[in-house]
């Protein structure tokens, strides 16, 4: 029997379930390999570790095909629901697995949307979960597959078919499990996500007698388990670069709190301060019952002799700071520009991380830019001399400038080695100064005599001070 | 002449007041005669907070006003760091200001709020040279905060007052606590004997000066040091020339 059909299978005719002497005669020459359950287990396993580490604390195999994880309080890192998983989903398909995505309320719910919505990546709001999975079949509620059959044949299609029904004769009719799955994929059944944790975790834990609650108590606790998780690590000689903190509530659910640091860090004073930066994200709710911190990602702290000297000062160290600000405004937010080998000057710069090493390089090319560069070119009106003259006037913005002086021509070319659409496109560029001594930077795109070369159409870039 | 006990005695308490009870009091001076005698200390205090904002159309744009604080910023010492909310800065300028890319590190941050908590946190570390803050509002419990962090430890935060219209760009009469409050226009470049642009002209006023008087000074933009320069009919001409062989860049 098939039991897994890519999208290629799909392609071909091929589907789950399907005898697989009925797929070896639609393909021929197909290969045939016994299914590996075990093996299959053991890879969602190494995934979902994958996923702990670099998305979020909360994460665990969602057999057989998915991994479900708590992203609260870890989305910050990759800057937005959005972006991590746009980022998640690039990442597994660099590695030839197709995945699909949902963020939802309930797990119940992510997992219907995720498979059944059809949607590469899918956010729910908050709140709207009966909403999001009413159009979905009725398959998505992870029910048994005898009790999906039965539900179709009484004309049951959708969930929201279900969700109108009265539950009373539903229930009589076909046991508890329908209930509850619909009561976990809408929230009013709690559903615990029981996370994977690696074999060699570092990990802190301390439990209490009597529930905490207050900020101050939390901030204690945590001081207290970052000072035994430094000396756990101080033993392996390693150094932190993703910290998760768990707090288990007394009702059973879980909050998590994940900070990230650029360098490994082992410093209990540092850690704590990120840590207790983020103590207004937990709820506490009734109280916090066992106080979890572990080192997800450790990595071996590489230590530095420093030389004391009378002559030079030493270079202070910003990556607390970076640190700090980063597990606030997101990593990819706190940058460092870098130049890039492109004469398009938009493309001449990229963002790199902001602890990466200090390459000295910087951008060649005496000629001036403006400090403040159009995120993207805007069409101006002008009048000008054709090929090589700056214009006398321009319009930008409804107000039309008189040019008094002006310099250029700047000839730059496109990234010809890179794209055959920009083998011969050029843009001219001119810095400018109208009669009120406002400079600007514009350029005209094409050569001013081939039309191949570019439309001839001015534009404004950037402004001067 | 001898100093008067009754005012010493009133200037000490004005500085308890202050609460500026640093022992050294430094500055980074312009290097340009003209503008550091009128500053109070001789130069731009360091650890204090300063306004920079761009007048015209640069109060919206912040162009030149970019650049003025760069410039500043490149004659620190340390990283800088520049919190932002429009990312519409273009390294390569602030390279040709004196700012390599290695130096300066971005925040991008989503609203004012975060630009100052950001600046605030950046101020307060104390291992970097400067902080640039590119803000619109900035009220007085704001800039008090700033000025009280930047005291503490000494690195130097300039707020780039920035706004969406040119209506808002009034704020910029509310009092703030920094010590010094510029304004940066562009002003025509002097005509060359051939056709092209010269080395950029500002005009720079400083508005307000804690202890000080304000003034208005014509100047030419950075050079690739940052460092600013009097245009040569100002001075006499050997000065002048010295100038241009320096290279003009921005």
């Amino acid at each position: 029997m098939v039991v897994a059909a890519d999208v290629a299978a799909q392609a071909a005719g091929l589907r789950v379930g399907m005898p697989a002497t009925k797929a070896q005669v639609l393909v021929p020459g197909l290969l045939v390999q016994d299914a590996a359950p075990a093996a299959d287990a053991e890879a969602l396993d190494r995934l979902a570790l994958w996923v702990l580490q670099r998305y979020a604390p909360i994460a665990a195999a969602d057999p057989p095909d998915g991994i479900v994880l708590d992203t609260t309080g870890a989305d910050h890192l990759h800057g937005g629901e959005q972006a991590m998983l746009a980022g998640m989903i690039d990442r597994l398909a660099g590695s030839g697995i197709p995945a699909r995505a949902a963020v939802a309320d309930t797990w119940g719910t992510a997992h219907a949307l995720a498979r059944y919505a059809g949607r590469s990546i899918l956010i729910s709001l908050p709140g709207t979960a009966e909403a999001a999975v009413a159009p979905l079949p009725i398959t998505a509620l992870r029910l048994p597959l005898a009790l999906v059959d039965n539900l179709r044949t009484l004309g049951f299609d959708r969930i929201g078919d279900l969700l109108a029904q009265p539950r009373a004769p539903l229930t009589l009719r076909f046991g508890p499990e329908l209930g509850r799955r619909i009561d976990q994929a809408l929230g009013l059944a709690p559903e615990l996500i029981d996370p994977i944790r690696p074999e060699d975790l570092i990990e802190v834990r301390r439990s209490f007698p009597e529930p905490i609650a207050a900020a101050e108590t939390i901030a204690r606790y945590i001081g207290k388990l970052v000072v035994q998780l430094c000396a756990a690590l101080e033993e392996r000689g390693l150094g932190v670069r993703r910290l998760d903190l768990l707090c288990h509530r007394v009702d059973n659910i879980t909050q998590a709190v994940r900070v990230g640091t650029a360098l490994p860090v082992r410093d209990v004073k540092r850690l704590t301060r990120l840590l207790c930066d983020k103590i207004e994200t937990i709820e506490p709710g009734f109280g916090i019952e066992i106080l979890m911190l572990t080192a997800t990602i450790a990595e071996p702290i590489d230590s530095k002799q420093t030389v004391t000297s009378l002559i030079d000062d030493a270079v202070p160290d910003v990556s607390d700071l970076v640190d700090t600000l980063a597990n606030r405004v997101g990593g990819r937010r706190i940058y460092r520009a870098a130049p890039v080998a492109s004469d398009v000057p938009e493309r001449s710069v990229c963002r790199v991380p902001a602890m990466s090493p200090e390459t000295g390089a910087t951008w060649s090319g005496d000629w001036p830019r403006p400090p403040r560069l159009l995120d993207r070119p805007e069409l101006i009106e002008t009048v000008a001399l054709l090929p090589d003259h700056p214009p006398v006037s321009f319009t930008w913005r409804g107000v039309r400038r008189r040019v008094k002086r002006a310099d250029g021509p700047e000839r730059l070319f496109g990234e010809w080695w890179k794209r055959d659409a920009e083998l011969v496109a050029v843009r001219d560029y001119f810095r400018v100064e109208d009669d009120a001594g406002e400079r600007f930077w514009i350029y005209r795109a094409g050569d001013g005599e081939d039309a191949a070369t570019g439309s001839h159409r001015w534009f404004l870039h950037g402004v001067f001070g | 002449m001898r100093p008067e006990p009754a005012i010493e005695s009133l200037r000490a308490q004005i500085e308890k007041i202050e609460g500026r009870s640093r022992r050294v009091k430094s500055v980074l001076p312009f290097g340009i005669a003209e503008v550091d005698s009128r500053l109070p200390g001789e130069g731009l205090a360091l650890g204090a907070l300063h306004e920079i904002a761009g007048g015209g159309n640069g109060a919206i744009d912040g162009a030149a006003a970019a650049l003025f604080a760069a410039g500043i910023a490149a004659r620190t010492k340390g990283k800088v760091l520049w919190c932002l909310t429009r990312p519409d800065l273009f390294a390569p300028a602030l390279a040709q200001a004196g700012l390599p890319p290695d130096r300066v590190i971005y925040v991008e941050a989503g609203d004012d709020k975060t630009v100052l908590a950001c600046v605030e946190e950046g101020l307060r570390h104390g291992g970097l040279g400067a902080v640039v803050a590119e803000i619109g509002r900035l009220s007085m419990t704001a800039s008090r905060r700033l000025q009280l962090a930047a005291e503490g430890t000494g690195a130097i935060g300039l707020v780039l007052r920035r706004w969406r219209r040119q209506t808002e760009a009034t704020d910029f009469g509310q009092p703030t606590a920094a010590m010094t409050r510029w304004r940066v226009s562009a002003l025509p470049s002097p005509a060359l004997p051939v056709p092209g642009v010269g080395r950029h002209r500002w005009l720079v006023e400083l508005i307000r000066a804690r202890a000080g008087e304000s003034a208005d000074f014509e100047l030419e933009a950075c050079d690739d040091t940052g460092c600013l320069a009097l245009p040569a009919h100002m001075v006499d001409r050997s000065r002048a020339q010295e100038g241009w062989r320096r290279g003009a860049s921005g």
